[in-house]
Parts: structure tokens; C-alpha cells; sequence
């Protein structure tokens, strides 16, 4: 179909794609936030709620996000790629104007996430990273007396180690890198911005970005000094 | 020779649709067997090569830029006049071929100039049909103003950038026909010869500007429509690349020119700073709306700054001369004052060559917001140029060459003396007159090449052969060697000066002899002095590079060397015309109060040259003009 | 106005004899300019010394000077017309160059713009764009009259901003992707936000998108270089515009 080869059609993908993934990273901060207790029973509640979910839907789920995965970033190669070449050569003196380093650099924290994303499923979903600690193989009493795993155990042993939290909060930055231009793309290519809007919306989407860093680097970083334990 | 204007005749008011009715019809199936060139592709050329490929024709289309998109219709600002009539404020087609006759002081031809207003209506529809955006008010309609003086609002306009959207508008109609491939389109082709066989117009030689290469094109009519000539005065507001040589070489193979001294000059132009100087820069008169033009009464005022001069100590000398138009006066009339002011040392800025534009009242009346609203992007403009700030202290103005209301002679069918071929738009010599009004130069392109042509050439068409005449032809071969000789030749010169040094020098001798108030001594001194120059260029230019290359140095020896061919011709044309009318002001030819005098009883004819050879004098052919349904009367503004 | 304070410059231009020329830097001085030069002209003045000197001039488009044609076409220090807000080259003027100041001039630089010699490069792909549907397709003659049509003021406003555009290129030019977003979607906008347009937008913004791609132009990437490059200041909510008009169009 010509809307899968045209230059505007698959920016659309990377630009719907993207954004499904970012409202992913938004349940998923709500989750982690459990983690702060405001939920009965707190994160290992909120993981088990989770797994309890009827398969089709989990599986469902998970297979979405592998598309959205996929998606944007086979689109994310293939357009940097073309773009590559649309300007062979360089000019002399590079004078930048309006692009940021977050905007030229997305195929590269693109990448950096991915690798983060890897690493981040073998360690907490998968949990091959650290077995001894993993949530699956240390049950402890939820609510209701059922028996779930230990993921605020896992979480906690996880990011007292200074090296992990890094790797952790440096990869946030990088979200934060990538989405700070990446949402406010997102109206752009969806034509969903004007003159008037685009202001607010870049500031907005920085925000959000913003917003999701510190969301997600909160928990491991008050892991690493100790305020929650 | 007595030359025929083959006018209808008739009632004017039904001449032009007497005269399409009159016309004979190409059959539909033969159009395509028809092929035409289209030389030049701005407003006229644009729209007409457009229209005759949606027609059915087979058009070529040449110009020298890399697009047709960047014709110097472009940069007309002001806007396009009609007849519609839409305020009500009493304007008619009537109204408006009076207003164009008497602007052009009674030296255009009436059938042309009804037509021309009987179509300009047309011409907005078709417009508007394209998607230019003309300016509208809140409800909807098409906005109109009050331009150059005219008494009516009849002007349609997109902000400062009228012929931009005029032009960008036939450029997207030349596209569709291109992708339909009813027109072929020559980017960056310079036509460097007319082919006459058996006296017929029968095709092009042009140069290919990346190659090199000489190509020749042969149809069954050849249309010109390239452009004025008034880059002769080596300063103007013309693009760099406008040139005479198209029509010079029509000319020389004998194409009659008809009025070449009737050059507009304008009068709000951006003054020169420098001998560098490439170009003038045109502001939009309608600038003279809420502007006020003064000079300082006294010598001594002239290098203190316009704040430290008190209004006793200032001349505003078009409100003064003419109380009831003052600083709307026409363009030759505003010019004309300003060069005397600084003629008499009152002038301003560097070289005295300049008068004061002041917008202090308006912006006191108006505040400086209206009046940013109304010339925001002027006032920017002449900022970057100048350094100065428009709303602080007046700006600067002096006048520029900037329309040639002569070009080829063409009879009412827009065909030259030479069957087969046409010409359009500002290159030939129709519908202004001796003056053209502000406005009226869009809409003599767009008639000409939407309305005009696509009737008339079919009545040439038809009594033609198509494709009678091939490139095999002896008559195209022996073009391209001459072209090529030509161009060896500058090569091959190597003298000592650059062709920008002879086209300054040539353009300082038709400022100073033959620009805004010409005499019988400064035009003899001319006539005198141009072939010296051409003489000198032929001996001493330096041309450097080669002829089978992109070579800028090659296509301006061209230009130059036919400039300096037209300019004596301008002079003599501009000698012989012992009057004062329009543009071409004669100081023996003026009334005691220093106006214009006009002589109708011995020169109210178009004055058409044919060339007879550089080294002898052209001989004049004369149209005489009849003025049936506006009777000839003294042109006055006060 | 009338001092004669003069500046020399240090120029680095790009030369390449032909399309085929692999081409090089060339180092000129540029002597005796004043703060009143435009770019061109201080151009033509190290024109007229090298032509004197038997060398070979630079070749660089131009016409109209005065901003509008949009034949012009160079990049100084990197940026497209010199960087100064919404002027062209040819109005740059050489006050906003210092005394020994060190500029480097490279002509437009994309793909779909191929060199022909020096700072001069081929962009007929642009008027392929155009040709493939930015156009209404009226007949001469036979329209309707030019009220007929009622275009409420914001509109014909917004239509104007969009229609602006030069057909420079510098978006193009200062796109790190080479994309022609910016004049593509001032163009389809043009033309989809007035009433005449519309009957033709769907096949148009297709048609229009589809050249652009098969030109050799890059994609958008969202770092609006193409605005800040934009003589006219085309602002680029024209491609976001042009983006709804294409997704609009997977509908039609």
C-alpha cells in the first residue's frame, strides 16, 4: 500500500507508534508508583493484579507493544537511513538554527533505549539478570492471603546497588532526551499542530518528558539513599 | 511606410467580441499538429503558454532562469487594476480605457486599450479561479484600493506581493500543461536569434546556458514575450537578467520597434549608495498614500539631518505644484520634480541624489501602527537596504528606471510586421502609451497572454501549413553558425575591461542624456558617444572561460553588446520626437509652468524603427493614432 | 551614509567546474567593501578582480535582487542566505560582516539538488512537485465570477502566508534530511485552505508527496531548520497541515 512506502504515511506510524509506547511508559509510571504506597498492599499487589489478568489479554497486550517495538523502530532505521542520504555532503560550517541535540540525536537514544529495554526485560520480567532475588522465586504473603512474588524486594536488593541505579536514572535521561522531542513530533506529523499550539505543545511535551524522568527515576534513586526501604 | 493597425472597426464597444467573432477557428483535431514558441514565461508568456497548450496546441516554452516560476513579473507589488466595479464608486470598462488613454497621454491605440479593460475583468474570475489570494475584507469579498492616483478603487491586490501571486499563479496553470504535456518547457534558455524564412517567423535560436550548446527550434508562429528593455540604463528595478536582446535580435532581422523612448521611470525607488551598485530597489508607490514628498528649500539644509529642518525650510513640492493630486501625481510627473529638486542641489543623501519620503504626519494622524500595518513590509525592506529606520526619520527616494511602455511594433492581433510572429506583454509597445499607470502592467500581461493571444494566433494559424519548416532548413543552420561566430567573438577579444564596466558606462550615458528630461544636445551627445562605447567593446572587452560551459561573463557580453545597439535607437527615437509626452520629456517641449507639452498635430503617431544596419539610420515607419471615444486633451493633474 | 570605512574579507567559496567535478575550496580576498554592499555585489566586486586577472569568476544565481524571484541560492557559514531572519542573499547586506572576517560560501546542498558549477544547482525538482498537482485545474476562461466565491478573511490571510514561499530552496538546504517539506506543504495548504483547492485535495497532497519522495528528497524529522532558512518565514505548521491533509486523504 502506497501509505506504508510514502514519506508521510510511515512518519504517521512512527509518530502513532511512538506515542502508544509513551502512554505505556504513563500506565506503567502509575504502576511503578505503587511502589510509594498508595495502593493497598503496594507493588507486589499491583504485579500480582497484573498477572491475574486473563492470558489472551496479557499476551494480547504484550504482542502490541512487540508491534508498536517493531514498528518504530524498523520505520525509525529505515527513515534515518534515507535521510542520511538526502544530504550527502556536509556543509563546511555547521550552523544550527532551530534542531536540538535531542532532535538530531533520536536514532541514537532510540538505539540506547532499546538496549535499555533489553536489558530492563531480562531483569525485571524475565528476571535472569539477578535470579537470587528474583520476585517469582521469593513468594511472600499479599493481600487476601494469597502468596504473590516479592517484586518490592527484588526492586529494592535491585537498586541499592549504585551501578544498576545508574544504568536505571542514565536511561531515563535518555527517555527524557528522546521523548522531549518525540511528543511534540507527534502532533506535528499528526497535522495537530498550528502556529498558535505549537509553542504550548513543545513545552508541554518537554514537560511530559520531564515529568516521566522523574517519575521513573524516582523510584530507584530513593531506593540508592535510602527514603524508601 | 504607413503601418496598419488592423483595429476592428465599428462601435468600440462591440470591437472586441466583433473581432473574435471574425476570427477564423483552428479545427479542434489540427491544433496539435500546430507547434508554437513561447520565449519568455512571466505573466504574458506564462498565461499564454498555458492557455494555448489547454487549447490543444504543441507550445515550447523558453526562459533563462531555472524555473518559470522566477520571471520578473514577480516583484510588481502594487497590484492589478479592473473594471468591476465592486465598490460601486462609478468605474466601467469605459472609464478605464480613459483613464489608461490619458495616463499614457494619448499615445496608445483605443481598440487595444477598450480590449484591454473589456478583459481585465475576465482576468480576476480567472485568477480567483486559480487560488491567488487576493486580499478580502471580513466578509469575504475581494478588497479593492485606490492606486497610482486613479479616482476609482479598481485595484485588486495581494498585500505587497501582487505579481508574485499573479505570476505563481500562470506558473502553476504552465505546470498542469507541462505534466500534461501539451508544453514543453526550456529552463535556463537564452534565445539569441529570430529565424525569418521567406519572411515568415519560423522558429528560435537559443543557447543552452548549462551546456553551451546552440539549439535551434522551428514552429509555425514563434511568440515573444521577453520582458522591457530599461536595463539599458544599466540601473534599474529590472532583474539582472531582463535584457532587449530577445526583441533586439527580432529587430535586426526586421521586427519594427516601435516607441523605444517612452520609458518609465519611478519615481520611489531606494537611491543609489554606491558605484558598486548593482540594482535599484522599487517601493510600492501606494507608499505616496499616506507619505509626504519634500525637498529642503535651502542648499545649505541638505546634509543636516530632515529632523533639524523645520517645516518653514521644506519643499513639498507636489503638493505645491499639484494641489488637487500632490503626492499621488503620476509617476512621470512625481519623477520629473524630484530630479529637478536635486538637479537645482537640493537633493539628499549620498551624491545629492534623493528626496524625502515623510510618513511623520501620517503616523502622528494614523499612529505608527496603522501605518506599520499598511507598509510593515516596505519600511522592512528599505531598513535592510539602507540601515535606517522609516518610522524615525523620512526615507530617502529617487527615481529608477523601471518600465519600457515601447517594445516591437504589433498590430491588433498582437502580430509583428513580421507574419508568424508575436509579441506580448511589456516587450511590445501596445497599450500604455507614452506613460503606464500603476497597476496596469499586470494587467496587460495576463490580458495579452489568458485573453488575446489564445483567440488571435489561431486566426494566423489557419492560414498556414503546419510544420511547413523544419531545423533542416539552411535559414536555422546559418543561424546557429552566426550565433556561434557571435559568441567566439567575444571570447576571443580579450581586451581590458569586463562587460559590467561597458554596460555602467553605456548606462551613465542614457541617464545622463536620455533619461528623465532629454534635450537635442544630450541626445545628439549619445547618438554620438554609444558607438564610441560599442566601438570600444568589441575592441577591448574581456570575456573569460569558454563557450561550452556554464558561462555568466558569455550570456552578459550578449546583452551588453545588444544594449549598446538599442540605446543609440532609444536616443534617436527619443531625437526625433520633438515633444514633451508621458515618460519621454523634452526640455524645448514644455509649458511655461515646466509641463509636459504635447504636439498632436505632427507627432500623434506610434513611431515604429526598422533597422537598417549599425552603421546606418534606422528608417521610421508611423502608425498614425485616431482618438474616436476619448477625445485628445491636455493631460493635467493640478 | 557616506562613510568610506572599507572592510576586506577573507571568502572560502566552493568551486566545482561541473556536475561531475568532484569540486574544492577556493581562498579569495574580498577588498574595498563597504557596509552598504549587498552580498552580491561585494560577489561582483571579487567577480570583476578575478575576471581581470584572466581567472575564471564565480558562478552563482541571481536576478531580481531585491528577495524575491528565489533564484539566489547560497549558503554562508552554513546557513542558507546567511542566517539573517527572513532575508535572501541577495538583500544580506555586508554591514553584518565584520573587518577580517572569515566567510565560507557553499551553494545549496541535497541530493535532489544536484551542483552544476560553482554555487549554481539544478532545482527542477522543485517544479516537479508543483507539476505533479499544485494547481487548480481551471480552464482559461469559463470561471466563475471573482465574489462568487466568498474567502472569509483569516482564511485568504493564512492562504497568503502560505503562498509566499519563493521556491528558493533554503528550506531544502537547511534541512539536515534534504526534505522539501516546508515548500510542499506551503503549496498543498495554499490550495487546500481555499475553496477553489479543495475540490482536488486528495489526489493532490498524494500526488504532490509522492513527487516529492520520488525526487530524492529526504523525510521530515520535525527540527524546523526549514523555517529558520525560510526567507519568507513560512512557518511550518503549513507541514503539519500537509500531514493532516495526507492522513485526510487515506480516507477519501
Amino acid at each position: 500500500m502506497q501509505f506504508f512506502k510514502s514519506s508521510i504515511g510511515r512518519k504517521i506510524l512512527m509518530a502513532i507508534t511512538g506515542q502508544c509506547m509513551v502512554l505505556f511508559a504513563v500506565i506503567h509510571l502509575l504502576g511503578n508508583s505503587s511502589i510509594f504506597g498508595w495502593l493497598p498492599g503496594g507493588i507486589n499487589a499491583y504485579a500480582h493484579h497484573l498477572h491475574s489478568l486473563p492470558a489472551p489479554i496479557i499476551i494480547g497486550f504484550r504482542l502490541g507493544l512487540l508491534l508498536f517495538v517493531v514498528v518504530h523502530i524498523c520505520y525509525g532505521i529505515q527513515l534515518t537511513i534515507e535521510n542520511r542520504g538526502g544530504r550527502p555532503q556536509q556543509y563546511a560550517v555547521k550552523s544550527v538554527q532551530k534542531a536540538t541535540f535531542a532532535s538530531e540525536n533520536m536514532i541514537w537514544t532510540g538505539v540506547l533505549l532499546m538496549a535499555f529495554i533489553l536489558y530492563h526485560l531480562a531483569h525485571f520480567t524475565f528476571q535472569i539478570i539477578n535470579p537470587e532475588t528474583a520476585a517469582l522465586k521469593n513468594m511472600v504473603p499479599g493481600l487476601d492471603n494469597h502468596v504473590v512474588p516479592n517484586v518490592l524486594g527484588m526492586v529494592l536488593s535491585a537498586f541499592q546497588n549504585i551501578g544498576v541505579t545508574l544504568i536505571y536514572a542514565g536511561a531515563m535521561l535518555i527517555l527524557f532526551l528522546h521523548l522531549s522531542h518525540g511528543i511534540q513530533s507527534f502532533f506535528q506529523t499528526m497535522g495537530w499542530s498550528s502556529d498558535k499550539t505549537q509553542p504550548f505543545i513543545t513545552k508541554a511535551g518537554t514537560l511530559a518528558a520531564l515529568a516521566l524522568f522523574l517519575g521513573y527515576a524516582a523510584v530507584p534513586l530513593t531506593i540508592l539513599v535510602h527514603i524508601l526501604k | 511606410m504607413i503601418l496598419d493597425g488592423k483595429c476592428p472597426t465599428g462601435p468600440i464597444e462591440k470591437s472586441w467580441d466583433k473581432h473574435r467573432f471574425d476570427l477564423k477557428l483552428v479545427n479542434p483535431a489540427n491544433k496539435r499538429k500546430y507547434n508554437i514558441i513561447m520565449v519568455g514565461t512571466g505573466l504574458a508568456g506564462g498565461a499564454a503558454a498555458a492557455s494555448l497548450g489547454e487549447l490543444g496546441y504543441n507550445v515550447q516554452a523558453f526562459c533563462y532562469q531555472d524555473s518559470p516560476r522566477r520571471a520578473h513579473s514577480i516583484a510588481a507589488q502594487g497590484g492589478i487594476n479592473a473594471a468591476k466595479n465592486y465598490p460601486s464608486d462609478g468605474d466601467s470598462i469605459l472609464r478605464l480605457m480613459y483613464d489608461t488613454i490619458k495616463g499614457g497621454d494619448f499615445r496608445a491605440r483605443e481598440a487595444d486599450v477598450w480590449r484591454l479593460s473589456q478583459v481585465s475583468n475576465n482576468i480576476i474570475d480567472q485568477c480567483v479561479a486559480q487560488g491567488v489570494p487576493f486580499a478580502r475584507d471580513y466578509a469575504g469579498y475581494l478588497d479593492n484600493r485606490s492606486f497610482g492616483g486613479a479616482q476609482v478603487s479598481r485595484t485588486f491586490y495581494s498585500r505587497g506581493l501582487t505579481g508574485q501571486q499573479l505570476l505563481l499563479g500562470a506558473y502553476s496553470a504552465l505546470s498542469r500543461q507541462i505534466k500534461a504535456g501539451t508544453v514543453q518547457m526550456y529552463n535556463r534558455r537564452e534565445m539569441l536569434d529570430l529565424v525569418v524564412v521567406d519572411g515568415v517567423a519560423r522558429g528560435i535560436t537559443v543557447r543552452n546556458m548549462v551546456t553551451g550548446e546552440i539549439e535551434s527550434y522551428a514552429a509555425d508562429a514563434v511568440c515573444l514575450a521577453t520582458g522591457g528593455y530599461v536595463n539599458v540604463f544599466y540601473l534599474s528595478t529590472n532583474a539582472k537578467g531582463c535584457s532587449v536582446t530577445a526583441n533586439w535580435k527580432a529587430a535586426k532581422k526586421g521586427a519594427f520597434f516601435a516607441n523605444p523612448c517612452y520609458t518609465q521611470i519611478h519615481p520611489t525607488c531606494i537611491p543609489q549608495a554606491g558605484e558598486y551598485q548593482s540594482k535599484l530597489t522599487l517601493m510600492s508607490e501606494s507608499l505616496r498614500n499616506d507619505g509626504r514628498i519634500w525637498a529642503p528649500k535651502k542648499k545649505e539644509d541638505v546634509s543636516k539631518l530632515p529632523a533639524d529642518i523645520s517645516d518653514a525650510d521644506r519643499d513639498y513640492f507636489l503638493e505645491r505644484k499639484y494641489p488637487s493630486y500632490g503626492n499621488l501625481a503620476p509617476r512621470d510627473i512625481s519623477s520629473r520634480s524630484a530630479k529637478e529638486a536635486c538637479d537645482a542641489g537640493l537633493g539628499v543623501g549620498p551624491g545629492g541624489r534623493g528626496v524625502y519620503l515623510d510618513f511623520a504626519d501620517s503616523i502622528k494622524r494614523l499612529s505608527e501602527d496603522t501605518i506599520r500595518e499598511r507598509y510593515g513590509n516596505l519600511f522592512e525592506m528599505y531598513e535592510k537596504i539602507t540601515d535606517e529606520n522609516a518610522y524615525k526619520r523620512p526615507m530617502r527616494i529617487y527615481p529608477a528606471p523601471h518600465y519600457a511602455m515601447g517594445g516591437l511594433w504589433v498590430d491588433y492581433n498582437l502580430m509583428s510586421n513580421i507574419p508568424g510572429l508575436f509579441v506580448l506583454g511589456e516587450a511590445n509597445f501596445s497599450v500604455h502609451g507614452a506613460n503606464r499607470l500603476g497597476a496596469s502592467a499586470l494587467m496587460q500581461g495576463l490580458s495579452d497572454g489568458y485573453f488575446v493571444i489564445p483567440y488571435t494566433i489561431g486566426g494566423y494559424l489557419v492560414t498556414v501549413k503546419p510544420g511547413a519548416v523544419t531545423t533542416d532548413h539552411p535559414e536555422f543552420k546559418k543561424s546557429v553558425v552566426d550565433v556561434k561566430a557571435t559568441n567566439n567573438k567575444y571570447l576571443s577579444i580579450n581586451g581590458k575591461k569586463t562587460v559590467s564596466e561597458f554596460h555602467r558606462e553605456l548606462g551613465k550615458v542614457m541617464w545622463n542624456n536620455v533619461g528623465m528630461a532629454r534635450s537635442k544636445e544630450s541626445l545628439n551627445e549619445a547618438i554620438k558617444v554609444i558607438p564610441q562605447i560599442r566601438d570600444e567593446f568589441w575592441n577591448n572587452v574581456k570575456v573569460t572561460g569558454s563557450g561550452t560551459e556554464l558561462n555568466q561573463q558569455l550570456e552578459n557580453a550578449g546583452r551588453v553588446a545588444d544594449f549598446l545597439e538599442f540605446g543609440e535607437l532609444l536616443a534617436r527615437d527619443a531625437l526625433h520626437r520633438e515633444e514633451s509626452c508621458g515618460g519621454h520629456f523634452r526640455v524645448e517641449h514644455q509649458l511655461p509652468d515646466g509641463e509636459a507639452m504635447r504636439d498632436d498635430v505632427n507627432f500623434s503617431y506610434v513611431g515604429a524603427w526598422e533597422y537598417k544596419g549599425n552603421d546606418k539610420e534606422p528608417e521610421l515607419h508611423k502608425e498614425p493614432l485616431k482618438f474616436e471615444t476619448i477625445h485628445l486633451a491636455v493631460r493635467s493633474y493640478k | 551614509m557616506s562613510d568610506h570605512k572599507t572592510m576586506t574579507l577573507t571568502l572560502i567559496v566552493w568551486r566545482q567546474k561541473n556536475a561531475n567535478d568532484p569540486g574544492k575550496f577556493e581562498t579569495y580576498s574580498a577588498k574595498n567593501i563597504t557596509e552598504h554592499h549587498s552580498f552580491l555585489e561585494m560577489l561582483d566586486c571579487v567577480n570583476e578582480d578575478l575576471i581581470l586577472a584572466g581567472k575564471e569568476p564565480i558562478v552563482f544565481d541571481h536576478d531580481c535582487r531585491e528577495g524575491i524571484c528565489g533564484m539566489c541560492s547560497q549558503v554562508v557559514n552554513g546557513a542558507p542566505h546567511g542566517g539573517q531572519d527572513r532575508t535572501t542573499v541577495c538583500q544580506l547586506h555586508m554591514r553584518k560582516f565584520k573587518d577580517g572576517d572569515t566567510i565560507y560560501i557553499e551553494p545549496w546542498r541535497a541530493r535532489a539538488f544536484p551542483i552544476i558549477k560553482d554555487l549554481i544547482v539544478d532545482r527542477t525538482a522543485l517544479d516537479t512537485i508543483i507539476q505533479a498537482g499544485g494547481y487548480t485545474s481551471c480552464h482559461t476562461g469559463g470561471v466563475p465570477d471573482g465574489n462568487a466565491i466568498l474567502i472569509p478573511k483569516p482564511i485568504a490571510e493564512e492562504a497568503t502566508d502560505a503562498a509566499e514561499c519563493i521556491g528558493c530552496g533554503a528550506c531544502v538546504a537547511g534541512c539536515p534530511n534534504g526534505a522539501a517539506m516546508l515548500f510542499t506543504g506551503a503549496k498543498v495548504s495554499q490550495l487546500a485552505l481555499l475553496p477553489q483547492g479543495k475540490a482536488e485535495a486528495v489526489a493532490r497532497v498524494k500526488n504532490m508527496t509522492k513527487a516529492m519522495m520520488e525526487c530524492g528528497f529526504g523525510n521530515c524529522t520535525n527540527h524546523y531548520e526549514c523555517q529558520a532558512a525560510c526567507p519568507k518565514g513560512i512557518n511550518v505548521k503549513f507541514i503539519a497541515r500537509m500531514n493532516r491533509e495526507f492522513l485526510k486523504a487515506q480516507f477519501a
